[in-house]
């Protein structure tokens, strides 16, 4: 599908310029200009694709959906399911969970929301598909469900309830249900269509800084570092690297569109695949940002069970990967 | 005279948006009061689940999105 690119690339960097190859700044040149373009043709693409399944699942219809009924467990799956597709930006974090408990959805299931809304995102995905392939973005979006379930799950049997902080507790206690009601969209696809490409321009816009300096380091390190260089620091067999990569990532407030190019230059340098992922999931699902905020409405006691669980779930899924992967 | 009023804690969107809203209000010559709602607690009166939020005479016209100058302009005619 990208053959053109690369023919692009080559044409650029070996006819036009008339770099040798094997040069190692003619293969960092092309590196660069074909990821560059690959990345942001599949983020175009899954920003817009993202946005149409959005658009007939807006985050009121998803509350809507798991406040009416009973769902028997099932709510877990729907909502760390539904998290996938909600764009999410971590200020709407504190709103999101208030608004969610308030209409009665158990904290588990809110907090499953809350975890599989970042991890799986339209800019993360498309910078897989474009670095990793079809088989490691499916793991990773498939485990990035299970994962949220998972800690959801956990964390809700931990009943939790009585370290919220005192005004969210009033809010449950009130139960303020008032006026919770779902309008549908009356528009037709094509009506919403304007609004969904400029969000998915503006999507691009945002990352696109990140992914040209991110792909230009990977790119450097693509030309100059010698293949299988980290395979001697970082092998599958060394039974911490995939929770000290995790751990590395957790505090980390970086755009996956900054770091996934470089993820990819070090991977093909011997990084293991799985540990690689696991680093991605720490830093895009867990941020020191997002625990400030988040300090809102939980104490810090609870804070630091919900970052534990979701860091233990990412590095225990790190494990896995690295044995399928 | 028109409130407007933008909800959001205080991230780069919810900042555009209100200068969006500035320079709209500016560009129309209409009389608006603007203001910036950053408190919580506040804002979940308005049962609102992702910021910015954009509400015109109290009523919610946009959410979760930033909205761009022209369109904030459509909304206040």
């Amino acid at each position: 599908m990208f053959d053109w690119t690369q023919n692009f690339a080559d044409w650029l960097t070996y006819t036009l310029f008339g770099l040798a190859k094997g040069n190692h700044f003619a293969d960092a040149l092309n590196f660069f200009v074909f990821d560059t373009i690959k990345i942001f043709i599949l983020l175009f693409f899954m920003s817009i694709l993202m946005g149409i399944i959005n658009s007939y699942f807006p985050i009121d219809k998803v509350r809507y959906a798991l406040q009416k009924r009973k769902w028997y467990g099932l709510d877990y799956f729907f909502a760390s399911f539904f998290g996938t597709v909600t764009p999410f930006c971590s200020c709407s974090s504190v709103p999101l969970f208030i608004g969610f408990v308030q209409g009665g959805i158990p904290l588990g299931v809110t907090l499953a929301f809350l975890i599989s809304s970042p991890l799986v995102d339209a800019v993360t995905v498309a910078l897989f598909l474009g670095m990793f392939g079809m088989k490691a973005t499916v793991i990773y979006v498939v485990s990035g469900i299970i994962i949220s379930m998972i800690a959801g799950f956990i964390l809700g049997k931990m009943k939790l309830e009585k370290m919220l902080t005192p005004w969210v507790k009033q809010i449950i206690e009130n139960k303020q249900k008032a006026n919770i009601e779902f309008e549908a969209e009356k528009t037709s696809l094509i009506q919403r269509f304007p609004v969904i490409f400029s969000e998915a321009m503006s999507i691009v816009k945002g990352v696109s800084v990140y992914i040209v300096v991110g792909v230009a380091i990977g790119g450097l390190m693509h030309g100059f570092i010698p293949t299988d260089f980290f395979e001697q620091y970082i092998s599958k067999d060394n039974p911490l690297a995939v929770p000290i990569a995790v751990l590395l990532g957790v505090p980390m407030y970086t755009n996956t569109a900054g770091i996934l190019p470089i993820m990819e230059v070090l991977v093909q340098k011997g990084i293991p695949l799985g540990t690689a992922v696991a680093f991605s999931m720490a830093v895009v699902a867990l941020s020191f940002p997002e625990a400030m905020l988040l300090k809102k409405v939980m104490t810090g006691k609870m804070l630091a069970i919900f970052f534990g669980v979701v860091t233990l779930c990412i590095i225990l899924s790190g494990y896995i990967f690295n044995l399928i992967l | 005279m028109k409130t407007i009023k933008v909800l959001g804690p205080g991230c780069p969107k919810c900042k555009t948006m209100f200068h969006n809203v500035e320079e709209a209000v500016k560009q129309l010559g209409i009389d608006a009061e603007i203001t910036k709602v950053e408190d919580i607690e506040e804002m979940m009166k308005y049962n609102v689940l992702t910021t910015p939020v954009l509400v015109i005479d109290e009523q919610i016209k946009i959410k979760g999105r930033i909205a761009q100058i022209d369109e904030i302009k459509d909304l206040l005619k």
